[in-house]
């Protein structure tokens, strides 16, 4: 076998071994499938009568985009906690001392992680539209949708790895506060133009609002001509932002990984 | 062909101190060896260094004829790891597990799938095998441990402290295996912290302390080094212990040692060498008398001669052996 055929088998290998993990605990799995769409309901049935009268009408359609950029969003949280839990595990000496790849240890983890990031979005457009969202796409504005989406999870893998290798157990739960933070202040479940004058630029720079705001524009709910400069150019931002977060922890992530080896 | 393991001179820091500060060792094929410590010596540092997950900050080791830093995949494609904790994966199954490891060493899905029933079988697990490894007893999470090590075999096994935390029964298991893998011709290196665990599995014994080997030898050269039992008498007033140390040194079969108020006497023979000792002491009241089959502290004591703080002091250890 070639050395990059071993690298792609060792990564199906490591990937294959996470959906084991899930089938062996199906519990766990599920749960943190419905987790985004336990938050969707509550936003839309709870507080989506009061949050839609501020928006001028419906919800739902609203909300989904924001619901599929947190979910996106989330895992972080999944590719965060799994590194860090493996690094805590005798089990990651022994994938080290077996003729495995390091990459490969990564690279099962990433596919792994974006094929869980793949059910939950679909878990949750699904509960959208049982619950009457009715999107209205064309086929290259819905693989847009799907590829902002997965371009953001992609950014949050490498910041999970990093995270999840550099915080360990401790500091990994005071990442899953701050992630709410983060999740709020965003375009997710309002539009910032209803906060305050001085807050609203800091949630517009917010990459899950970029992410937000463009999936809005490309189903049917563009931003209105007072929007900002930022929340104009939604669209090349969500691409952009992503894309500066993998500039910045592919080469940490990376690094961490190889000092761990240390 | 060059030696199972060679290591030369090899130190490893960690920030807050040194782990390995000039560790050598040959370990010819075929053969078990025991690298015996107390905790903190450096033992699982020089694993994991040999093991290629750590590298040295200076030295050079080389495992199976490869070098652990620049042939790092070499090294690993021949040697087998058993961790301290038993390093399997617990949210998988025992078949799972092996499975996994078999395709990770580069078997084919179907060999992966007999080698990893095969040893199953062999190590007793077959009616847990489709049982979460994190429910397994300490005993069989080991013996999962130990036959994932083995999915393909390796030439050279470094078995960290295997039966640490494991009962009479799965020690046994334990070092059964051990056996009949070098009986196979697999060379082990096999870290632990008894002695007694050396004396049954290992050819020769290497004594790490303090980040470096302080004695070599087979179990029963260390042993005879070493003597029989010792008394250890601690005197009612902690003043005394010198008069007591001079009283007892006519019993003695070697130095009288003198160690956080506690006389240490080495005997020749128990039975007869006991009772005279202790008429001797009618005289001076002891708080504690109690008698000791040699142990590591023991080891280290006389190898040193003196207490084991002071070991790190002595380079000169080595010659004295």
């Amino acid at each position: 076998m070639t050395a990059v055929g071993t690298v792609v088998s060792d990564v199906w290998t490591m990937a294959g071994r996470e959906v084991l993990h899930w089938r062996n605990r199906p519990g766990l799995k599920v749960f943190g499938w419905l987790f985004p769409v336990m938050l969707m309901g509550m936003f839309t049935a709870l507080l989506g009568g009061a949050l839609g009268q501020a928006s001028g009408g419906d919800y739902l359609a609203f909300v989904m985009p924001g619901v599929l950029t947190m979910t996106a969003f989330f895992g972080l949280d999944g590719t965060m906690a799994g590194v860090a839990a493996e690094s805590e595990r005798g089990v990651t000496d022994r994938f080290r001392s077996l003729p495995t790849s390091g990459l490969a240890v990564v690279g099962g983890r990433c596919a792994a992680d974006l094929l869980d990031s793949v059910v939950a979005l679909a878990v949750v457009a699904a509960t959208g539209l049982v619950f009457g969202w009715r999107p209205d796409l064309t086929p290259a504005q819905a693989l847009a949708v799907v590829g902002l989406l997965l371009l953001l999870r992609f950014a949050m893998l490498f910041a999970g790895v990093y995270l999840g290798l550099k915080a360990g157990p401790e500091g990994v739960q005071s990442v899953q506060i701050a992630v709410w933070p983060v999740l709020f202040l965003s375009s997710v479940f309002v539009d910032t133009a209803t906060m305050p004058g001085w807050l609203a630029p800091v949630a517009d720079a917010n990459p899950l609002s970029a992410t937000t705001t463009a999936l809005r524009g490309l189903l049917g709910f563009p931003v209105g001509p007072d929007a900002s400069w930022l929340a104009a150019h939604a669209a090349t931002f969500a691409v952009v932002g992503p894309l500066l977060l993998l500039v910045l922890f592919v080469p940490l992530s990376t690094s961490a990984w190889r000092a761990g080896r240390r | 062909m060059p030696p199972a393991i060679a290591a030369s001179a090899v130190h490893k820091s960690y920030p807050a101190k040194p782990a390995l500060d000039g560790f050598d060792l040959e370990v010819p094929r075929g053969t078990v060896h025991g690298l015996l410590g107390p905790n903190g010596a450096g033992k699982t540092t020089a694993v994991k260094i040999m093991a290629t997950l750590l590298a040295p900050d200076a030295g050079s080791v080389r495992v199976a004829g490869h070098d652990t830093v620049t042939e790092g995949a070499a090294v690993r494609a021949r040697i087998g790891l058993v961790g301290q904790y038993a390093a399997v994966d617990e949210e998988l199954t025992g078949r799972q597990n092996l499975v996994l490891f078999g395709r990770l060493s580069r078997l084919g899905r179907r060999d992966a799938v007999r080698r990893a029933a095969e040893l199953l079988d062999r190590f007793g697990l077959a009616e847990a095998a489709d049982r979460r490894a994190g429910t397994y007893s300490g005993g069989m999470r080991r013996r999962l441990d130990l036959a994932a090590a083995l999915v393909v075999a390796p030439e050279v096994l470094f078995v960290d402290e295997p039966t640490t935390g494991l009962d009479p029964a799965g020690r046994r298991e334990v070092w059964d295996t051990v056996r009949a893998l070098r009986d196979g011709g697999t060379t082990v290196l096999l870290t632990t912290q008894y002695l007694e665990e050396a004396d049954a599995l290992a050819d020769r014994v290497s004594m790490l302390a303090h980040g470096r080997i302080v004695a070599e030898g087979t179990p029963a050269d260390l042993k005879a080094d070493l003597g029989g039992d010792r008394v250890h008498l601690t005197p009612r007033d902690p003043a005394d212990a010198a008069r007591l140390a001079a009283l007892a040194r006519p019993h003695a079969a070697g130095p009288v040692e003198t160690a956080d108020g506690v006389v240490r006497v080495p005997l020749t023979d128990r039975a007869t060498d006991l009772p005279r000792l202790a008429a001797a002491l009618t005289d001076l009241p002891l708080a504690d008398l109690s008698l000791h089959a040699p142990t590591l502290d023991d080891v280290f004591l006389h190898l040193t001669g003196d207490g084991a703080e002071a070991l790190a002091k002595t380079n000169t250890v080595k010659e004295k052996i």
